[in-house]
């Protein structure tokens, strides 16, 4: 072999794997890896909440209507009654009505924030609701049980705790969601549809309501649905000002107990595979099974807001 | 012909920018007028200060004064929604609203109290008819304004304005965002509209003022520099400058 051509293979060698192709591969290899591993994850999580929870039923210890529409918890009795109807009730009402509290405060700070004052709405607002994001839930808890409980002890009936302190707090805790997905919604707004309204003789105000808010709402409810997710899994705040009595409760005043907050609060004393303790997991099975709804929920209406 | 807007001595700055300067023309009804220059000449700025939409612009300061059919525009008494719907404007970039083609066309109205539906119907008819868009659409009224192609979003932006009964039409730079076929459509929608409405048009393409204008007004660095009729302006320009621009010799 001459040393031309011995110079030309190892020339070949060197540009069959070059710098920029090794490179690709160590990318990609680590992406898979970060992939894997992230799946693994949320698979393992469900098959372990799902083989402890679907334990009770396959046992036959528990049926699922009963757990389901059972509106006696009482774990101790002689034979245990596990009937989530009061956690279910609790869970889906302070949710929901937290929902419908934040929701018209949301919209109008984003409104706000984006079409009336932006410089305002950026510098003050914008910092202030990113801290309400940020305080820890026990926080909210407390000033709920050191404000919230004793003013509805003072001027209404009962003790204070009850759904409605409960959906205080909470309301204050999924703004922050509902307002920045809203002040995100409403400031991608497509450029020239505002001038649009405007040039036909619109006031800003019909222009936000004829246009602007009918044009975002598939987004405007992504957000509420992101807020009541998490109003549906907060279990700390919740369990602070709600009394935790564990019945179908009849009025916003009256104690009630939520998904979360009867998990927290019993799981430590049960026993690991026993049926309470299994029965517990059933509780947060339910918790999985409601967030991926919201998922799936969000999902359809960002594909609406997108089309 | 009788000048319906008469602009008397405007200045007009952005800031400490000085964006048109001491601009004095009357421009004339029922007819088309338009503006030509070089990007940054003024021209839209202009276009803009008939139906005030400068006013969203902060820090824009005007001074002098902008008549139409006789009643300053900047005047105290004044209502800038009633001005607009006088003076409709058409844009650079189709943009229709994200409802029913009806529901574009009916905006208008029903922003100005009319909620009969039968009269609502009537209107929407006859602007789609005035934009040449009707025989295109009418059998899909309840269809998404974005399912029609952008020649087809323009004219449906021109049958908007057109909804709410204005005087005078502003088309800024509407045909630059479309082809050919679309920009000529619009061109003789145009000469249509102009036997009914005023029209005020910017445009880039020398050619088409050429072709569509009555008047035409030449801009550079905020100032006028010749306003005449189009047929004049383009075969025998008064002003070195201007023969420059429309000879390609800049801009």
């Amino acid at each position: 072999m001459n040393p031309v051509k011995k110079d030309q293979a190892a020339g070949n060698r060197r540009l069959r794997f070059p710098k920029h192709i090794r490179e690709e591969w160590y990318g990609r290899v680590y992406a898979y890896f970060c992939v894997t591993l992230l799946i693994v994850t949320i698979v393992s999580i469900v098959w372990f909440i799902a083989s402890k929870g679907l334990n009770p039923f396959l046992s036959g210890a528990v049926s699922v209507p009963e757990l389901l529409f059972g509106r006696t918890w009482s774990p101790e009795s002689e034979p245990p009654l596990f009937g989530a109807l009061p956690f279910l009730a609790g869970s889906i009402s302070v949710s929901l009505l937290a929902a419908v509290l934040a929701a018209p405060f949301g919209f109008c700070a984003a409104v706000f924030m984006t079409q009336i004052a932006p410089k305002v709405g950026r510098r003050f607002l914008q910092p202030a609701i990113e801290l309400l994001a940020g305080i820890p839930s026990v926080v909210y808890g407390f000033v709920g049980l050191s404000v919230i409980v004793p003013f509805l002890r003072n001027n209404f009936t009962g003790q204070g705790f009850g759904i409605l302190a409960g959906t205080l707090v909470l309301s204050v805790m999924i703004l922050p969601t509902i307002t920045s997905i809203a002040t995100d919604a409403l400031s991608n707004l497509q450029a020239g549809l505002k001038e649009g309204s405007f040039a036909l003789g619109a006031t800003r105000w019909q222009t936000i309501y004829r246009l602007i808010l009918p044009t975002t709402f598939p987004s405007l409810l992504t957000g509420v649905v992101l807020g009541i997710s998490r109003a549906f899994g907060e279990a700390l705040a919740v369990q602070m000002v709600i009394g935790n009595a564990p019945h179908v409760p009849r009025s916003l005043l009256e104690s009630a107990a939520t998904l979360t907050s009867i998990i927290t609060l019993e799981m430590g004393n049960t026993v690991g595979g026993s049926l309470h303790n299994n029965v517990l997991w059933s509780l947060a099975l339910i918790l999985l099974i409601m967030t991926f709804l919201f998922v799936f929920t969000v999902r359809m209406l960002e594909r609406r807001a997108g089309r | 012909m009788q000048a319906l807007i008469e602009i008397d001595r405007l200045n007009l700055f952005y800031g400490t920018f000085h964006a048109l300067k001491n601009i004095s023309m009357k421009i004339p009804e029922k007819a088309i007028t338009a503006f030509i220059g070089p990007s940054g000449c003024g021209k839209s700025t202009l276009l803009r200060t008939l139906n005030r939409m400068n006013d969203m612009i902060p820090g824009t300061q005007i001074d002098g004064t902008v008549s139409i059919a006789g009643a300053d525009i900047y005047g105290k008494d004044i209502d800038v929604e009633t001005l607009r719907k006088k003076v409709g404007m058409v844009f650079q970039q189709p943009n229709p609203f994200p409802k029913s083609i009806y529901d574009n066309v009916a905006y208008g109205p029903r922003l100005h109290g009319i909620t009969s539906r039968q009269k609502l119907d009537e209107i929407v008819e006859n602007s789609l008819r005035g934009a040449a868009l009707w025989n295109e659409v009418k059998d899909h009224l309840k269809r998404s304004a974005f399912s029609l192609s952008g020649g087809q979003q323009q004219r449906l932006c021109i049958a908007r304005a057109l909804a709410v009964e204005p005087d005078i039409l502003l088309m800024d730079e509407a045909t630059s965002a479309l082809d050919p076929i679309s920009t000529l459509k619009i061109e003789e929608l145009a000469q249509e509209l102009k036997e009914r409405y005023t029209i005020v048009m910017v445009t880039h393409n020398m050619h088409q003022a050429a072709r569509v204008s009555n008047q035409t007004v030449f801009f550079l660095n905020g100032e006028v520099v010749e306003y005449s009729e189009t047929e004049k302006l383009f075969s025998n320009p008064e002003d070195q400058r201007t023969e420059d621009y429309i000879s390609g010799r800049f801009g």
